[in-house]
């Protein structure tokens, strides 16, 4: 008799893989994009199962309470990414930028791309979660590059590059970490398995941890985005179709930052070896600084996007890195409301871009004028994005900035000021966007509002209240993590 | 574990770095491709090895993989690109060989200096492996940084990976290495595919991606 639990587990897996398949020969564009929104609410419904009906911890997969709450996530925006790729897609089939036979192709590897999220997340061994991260990173490579144009190839090939550097470089560390288990756990696959790895970690050679976590820290920190890593970001984001651009920054990142949460509570678990905060800390703060002063100079309106979810990866790293019941409380708030601010940003780019036929920043002007539900949406998005009250972004970079100031007054000064800086120049640019006399084409837009004001009115009821059951979660997700 | 056994792993091992060394500086396409597949022959040869003397039968399969995909088809693949770009021009490191090979040589003394104080619990094969496989990861990093070329850089990348699969098998034991070394066959397998069908010559008359950096949408 199998338990519910894990019938629900092969759900969140089978549903994409299946869909994919199915994707992959449906003809139909219209009933194609359906198929994917539905395969994705159902993937959803059964991620949102696992947090009352849990299985046992088995050999290859895990579901415990920080990764329930990422796959969660991950299945919702998911989802609503799905219904807005369905209206994004219409578009560029009438434009005639996506021929029919690409169009399957573009499912099935949403679907894939979904496939492998799920089981990074999933996984209970540190080999099958670099596999499904790489089959991640695979899917994403061949969508950006999917309009063969020489921009788009020229970002895919180096998106690919630096990504497969960046994966080699944490298979490497994978393979310390099971060299520093193997002494201890003995062969085989416990000593690749979560659960035995931190139990265990107490007894593990530190200083063979040490030089893992510095290859694991460098390699998933590549498809964190994190500076000086970050090359491929910005391209990848700017030349690929934009519901992967909101897939990329909600989601990819932060399974990628999962990976690497994992592999610091190990660290954290054993007295003897490096703490892993101060790294994450530098790097961290030095993303938030650099991709800060960076948005300044932005010209294409993805781009700058981009550069913005290069700084609040920078934040979130830097609040796991301070470490803490309150600063990872913070940082997993953060991260939550990133994901569900920037893919609502991205949805509204994403038509914005379509309407203009551009996405020049210099040709965009007047939003709330000619496109008042797009532009308003874009404001709100980005009065989210930038910290203001009342929206829920405000919440958790107060608790980070303030918790940093009781411990470390000096790098929170650092990370306050960047923050206002990164507020200076996106309120600057959305000045020119959204007000003034309208400029450029002003062809009306069929585009998607349900997800974007779903997820914003998320954000905004997230500054106002949380609900109790949600903040106990998180607190009690954020005591594991110390 | 008998000392013969050992020292032919290390022989193997070190063979492989020294293969890593020669990539460096073939300053050919034809010739860089020939050197892979060696390249690639060796690291089977040392997988094969492993899955002897550690009574490993699921290694063999990796053994082959790294044989027939890395040895025959890639390095068979990648001259018909060059033949059919026409591409046999010498080509041009962006730093000099010497500079290069003195930078290389630092490399594994840093791996060296790095892996043989930390391993000593990890037992001597794992050991010396995990030095040489350090040494062949970073010599791989820096063919791709030192050249041009789409075509090198793609075969520095398989030596990283000739690299890991070699630090893989040399941690005994370690369950998912065949499953490990599919998926990066596929990755490879797809890289080789991106690079001819994107027929990167034919939309910007090179492969040397400088130029594919004229082609940055939107820059600044």
């Amino acid at each position: 008799m199998m338990e519910p639990g894990s019938f629900f587990v092969g759900a969140v897996l089978t549903i994409p893989v299946v869909s994919a398949a199915v994707l992959a020969l449906l003809p139909d564009d219209r009933t194609a994009a359906r198929l994917n929104a539905l395969a994705a609410f159902l993937t959803f419904l059964s991620a949102a199962v696992l947090f009352v009906e849990r299985p046992s911890a088995g050999r290859y997969l895990i579901v415990d309470d920080l990764n329930v709450v990422f796959i969660v996530l991950s299945t919702f925006v998911g989802f609503t990414t799905s219904v807005f790729s369905g209206s994004y897609i219409a578009h560029e089939l009438e434009t005639g930028r996506l021929t029919p036979a690409y169009l399957r192709f573009y499912h099935a590897m949403y679907q894939a791309l979904m496939f492998g999220m799920n089981l990074a997340l999933l996984s209970n061994n540190v080999g099958l979660m670099w596999v499904a991260v790489e089959l991640a990173t695979l899917t994403t490579v061949l969508m950006v590059g999917i309009y063969r144009t020489p921009a788009a190839l020229e970002a895919a090939w180096k998106y690919f590059l630096l990504g497969s550097v960046g994966i080699a470089l944490a298979l490497f560390g994978t393979i310390l970490v099971y060299l520093a288990a193997h002494a201890t756990v003995g062969e085989g696959l416990d000593a690749m398995a979560w659960n035995v790895l931190v139990d265990k970690a107490a007894a593990f050679d530190p200083a063979l941890l040490n030089l893992a976590f510095v290859f694991l820290l460098l390699g998933y920190g590549t498809k964190v985005g994190l500076v000086p890593l970050h090359a491929w970001l910005p391209d990848a984001h700017a030349e690929g179709p934009t519901p992967i651009s909101a897939v990329l920054s909600g989601l990819l990142l932060n399974v990628a930052l999962f990976a690497v949460l994992r592999f610091k509570t190990i660290m954290s678990a054993n007295p003897a070896a490096l703490a892993p905060g101060p790294l994450m800390v530098s790097l961290g703060l030095l993303s938030v600084v650099f991709a800060s002063f960076m948005l300044y100079r932005r010209h294409d309106i993805k781009r700058m996007f981009a550069y913005s979810s290069i700084e609040h990866m920078g934040i979130i790293t830097f609040a796991f890195g301070m470490g803490g019941p309150l600063a990872n409380f913070a940082g997993l708030l953060h991260m939550t409301l990133h994901s569900l601010t920037k893919s609502a940003i991205f949805f509204c780019v994403g038509h914005i871009a379509q309407v203009k036929g551009t996405q020049r920043m210099s040709e965009i002007r007047g939003l709330t004028v000619s496109h008042p539900m797009l532009g308003w949406g874009l404001t709100l998005g980005v009065v989210a994005i930038v910290g203001l009250p009342p929206m829920g972004i405000f919440m958790s970079e107060f608790l980070i900035v303030t918790s940093t100031f009781a411990r470390q007054p000096v790098l929170a000064i650092v990370l306050g000021l960047s923050i206002l800086v990164a507020l200076g120049a996106l309120l600057m640019r959305l000045n020119g966007l959204a007000f003034g006399e309208p400029y450029g084409s002003n062809a009306p837009s069929k585009a998607s509002y349900v997800p974007v004001f779903a997820h914003l009115a998320l954000v905004f009821g997230a500054g106002i209240w949380l609900p109790p059951a949600l903040v106990a979660w998180f607190q009690h997700v954020a005591a594991l993590l110390n | 574990m008998d000392q013969l056994a050992l020292d032919v792993a290390h022989l193997f091992a070190g063979g492989l770095v020294l293969v890593s060394f020669m990539l460096l500086y073939q300053d050919r396409l034809t010739g860089i491709v020939n050197n892979f597949a060696l390249h690639a022959l060796v690291v089977s040869l040392s997988v094969a090895w492993q899955a002897t003397i550690q009574h490993a039968p699921h290694l063999y399969i990796t053994a082959a993989i790294a044989l027939i995909v890395k040895a025959v088809v890639i390095p068979f693949a990648l001259h018909r690109i060059i033949v059919r770009l026409g591409i046999h021009r010498t080509i041009e490191p962006v730093v000099g060989i010497g500079l290069t090979m003195l930078a290389g040589i630092g490399l594994v003394a840093l791996s060296i200096m790095v892996m043989l104080p930390i391993t000593a619990a990890a037992g001597t094969l794992a050991r010396e492996d995990l030095a040489f496989a350090l040494s062949v990861v970073l010599l791989g990093l820096l063919m791709m940084i030192s050249r041009r070329n789409a075509v090198s850089q793609v075969i520095g990348f398989m030596s990283i990976e000739n690299g890991l699969i070699l630090a893989a098998t040399g941690a005994k034991g370690m369950p998912l290495v065949v499953e490990i070394s599919v998926a990066f066959s596929i990755l490879i397998a797809l890289i080789v595919i991106g690079v001819f069908l994107f027929r990167i010559r034919e939309r910007f008359d090179t492969v040397d991606i400088h130029a594919l950096h004229e082609h940055r949408g939107g820059r600044p």
